[in-house]
């Protein structure tokens, strides 16, 4: 009881958006209808919803690099892609057998995280922030996207892999978990959602602790003003350096997942419309809060693709006025604003 | 006995200008100290330099008898050093107990923290204020609240750049009786300021700075008695001489 009460208070805070039994007993209910979700509707329907979730894990880094840190990456993409070709090169190499997709998704991901450690070196020991920051990390997803296109030729290939150039690169096996009757293999239907609603309320809790902890307080500090959050003796770039790579390594986490349950990932995952998506995702919902941008990025996805279905043609022009819109009206963003409202109706309904 | 900081020489030049030019300053450990000049005399850039903020061209800067010069300002701060901004430098969309609280947890949690906060809040008069956002208190309480935060870390030095601009006499006066508490503790505290009634109120010594260089040193009486000072914020002194008025 001790425990679960500690790892409650530590999952509260003034970061994050939320708190009390009201909270946690509506969080209850959501996770329960998600599992029972599978059981109402079709397979189609449930892969892709794993599909949104694919995408979460790269929208709460960026609420983690942008909305708690303060620094805008638009190179989640790059990460997002690393990871993607780094699982495909793995897995076409070396096949689906003893539970190595589980390890190659280990092992893209931590590729990542490297990549994001060297460059975020570079950039926050550098001191470079704000708009350049945005920039070079624009720059680096490009390169990568530019680099990637012109890999068509047979010569371009990692030991099995042919990288494909903009064809991209297909054929790598979903993820596999070894079982003691034979393995399991996450088709995206119902056993990939499975697996990825586990992973995704581990991430989301996980980084509610983080953003409610010590990490999470110097890091909110280091947006507001990174001098005085220096002059109480932080070394700021050490956070934001953590921050970064945790949020790049999330990002890199999409890619896995989206290249397994895809079995394809092109360099078209790395370009510039590509890089700009996340950015209105966690705009939209609103940067600041994990809860506000897991929930805004669900509703984001759903929407793009119901207009790309309809009318594919305007489904990224609505999505840009939807930037601009949330820029101008909500900056904290849409989620953010209507739980807010929320809680003054019924501050005023509790006060008549 | 070692002074809690020194620097030997420090210089600092943008281009052609030479903002802080040959400085030699010494403060004594738990000595109150203010440093006055006319605008563009140097000060907030001699106190840049002291926090790792500008690198100088030359000279050494020394804490406790350490040279700190090549010191980042975070390490500076990790030695006890602490500075209060001239323009409130704060977390404005944070509530005024979370900037106390992340200030504090270098060294408290739990129970001790939240009771430290609340002790603070009492000194800085913020007890009402406590989860109002900071962005919205007046520009005094947010003078209060950085000087809070400053002093959370326990520092042995304490710089306050221009603590009083923009307060009230009545505040002003209070800020006054705050950082004379804090001396009492025990912290040295070296101030820029130009209202003279708040320098009387704290100093035990001043320096002039002016041109980059000390113009004069002395007791806060002396200086305001000195005729050359007076002449050099009226703009009617030619090029400094380096003198100690206590000893002249």
């Amino acid at each position: 009881m001790t425990l679960a009460m500690t790892l409650l208070r530590r999952l509260e805070g003034p970061q994050t958006l939320g708190r009390g039994p009201a909270f946690w007993t509506a969080f209850a209910l959501v996770v329960a209808a998600a599992i029972a979700y599978p059981w109402f509707a079709d397979g189609y329907t449930v892969g892709n919803t794993a599909y949104f979730f694919c995408w979460v894990f790269m929208a709460l880094g960026l609420c983690l690099i942008w909305g708690y840190g303060g620094a805008l990456s638009f190179g989640q993409t790059a990460f997002f892609g690393l990871s993607g070709y780094a699982y495909g090169v793995l897995t076409l190499n070396v096949g689906a057998a003893y539970g190595f997709t589980l390890a190659a998704l280990v092992l893209a991901v931590a590729l990542s995280a490297v990549m994001a450690a060297l460059l975020g070196y570079f950039l926050f020991f550098g001191r470079i922030g704000g708009v350049f920051l945005g920039i070079i990390t624009l720059s680096v997803t490009l390169a990568l996207e530019r680099f990637m296109a012109q890999t068509a030729g047979p010569d371009w290939k990692i030991g099995a892999a042919r990288l494909n150039g903009y064809n991209g690169m297909s054929g790598m096996p979903p993820l596999t978990v070894p079982w003691f009757d034979g393995d399991v293999v996450l088709f995206p239907d119902v056993a990939l959602y499975y697996g990825l609603l586990a992973l995704l309320i581990v991430v989301y809790l996980a980084l509610r602790i983080l953003v409610n902890a010590r990490f999470g307080n110097v890091l909110v500090a280091i947006r507001e003003n990174p001098e005085r959050a220096e002059m109480l003796g932080y070394d700021v770039r050490r956070y934001q350096l953590a921050a970064f790579v945790i949020g790049s390594a999330l990002a890199g986490l999409s890619g896995t997942l989206y290249t397994a349950w895809g079995q394809y990932i092109t360099p078209s995952s790395m370009g510039l419309t590509a890089a700009a998506l996340p950015v209105i995702w966690v705009a939209v919902g609103g940067r600041g809060d994990l809860t506000a941008t897991l929930i805004g990025t669900l509703l984001v996805l759903g929407g793009f693709q119901a207009l790309t279905i309809y009318g594919s043609q305007y489904a990224l022009v609505v999505m840009g006025l939807l930037l601009v819109v949330v820029v101008l009206a909500a900056p904290d963003g849409l989620v953010v604003a209507g739980l807010r409202g929320l809680g003054r109706l019924r501050r005023r309904e509790a006060s008549r | 006995m070692i002074p809690l900081l020194e620097t030997r020489a420090l210089s600092k030049h943008f281009g052609g200008l030479h903002v802080t030019n040959d400085v030699n300053f010494a403060l004594a450990p738990g000595e109150i100290h203010c440093l006055i000049g006319p605008n563009g005399a140097g000060k907030s850039t001699f106190f840049r330099l002291l926090l790792g903020e500008y690198t100088p061209e030359r000279g050494q800067i020394l804490y406790a008898g350490e040279d700190i010069t090549a010191l980042k300002p975070f390490a500076r701060i990790r030695r006890g050093m602490s500075v209060k901004f001239q323009v409130p430098g704060i977390f404005p969309s944070l509530s005024v107990a979370h900037n106390l609280e992340i200030a504090l947890q270098h060294h408290l949690e739990g129970a001790s923290l939240g009771a430290e906060i609340r002790r603070l809040l009492a000194f800085l008069n913020l007890t009402a204020a406590a989860s109002d956002r900071a962005g919205n208190l007046s520009h005094g309480q947010k003078q209060w609240l950085e000087i809070g935060m400053a002093i959370s870390l326990k520092p042995r030095l304490l710089l306050l750049d221009e603590p009083t601009a923009g307060m009230s006499p009545d505040e002003t006066f209070a800020t006054g009786e705050m950082v004379q508490a804090l001396n009492r503790d025990g912290v040295a505290v070296l101030a820029i300021e130009h209202d003279m009634a708040f320098v009387r109120q704290i100093a035990q010594r001043v320096t002039v700075l002016h041109v980059g260089r000390i113009f004069a040193q002395g007791t806060t009486d002396a200086i305001i008695a000195d005729e050359r000072v007076a002449a050099i914020y009226l703009g009617e002194a030619d090029a400094p001489p380096l003198r100690s008025v206590a000893d002249a």
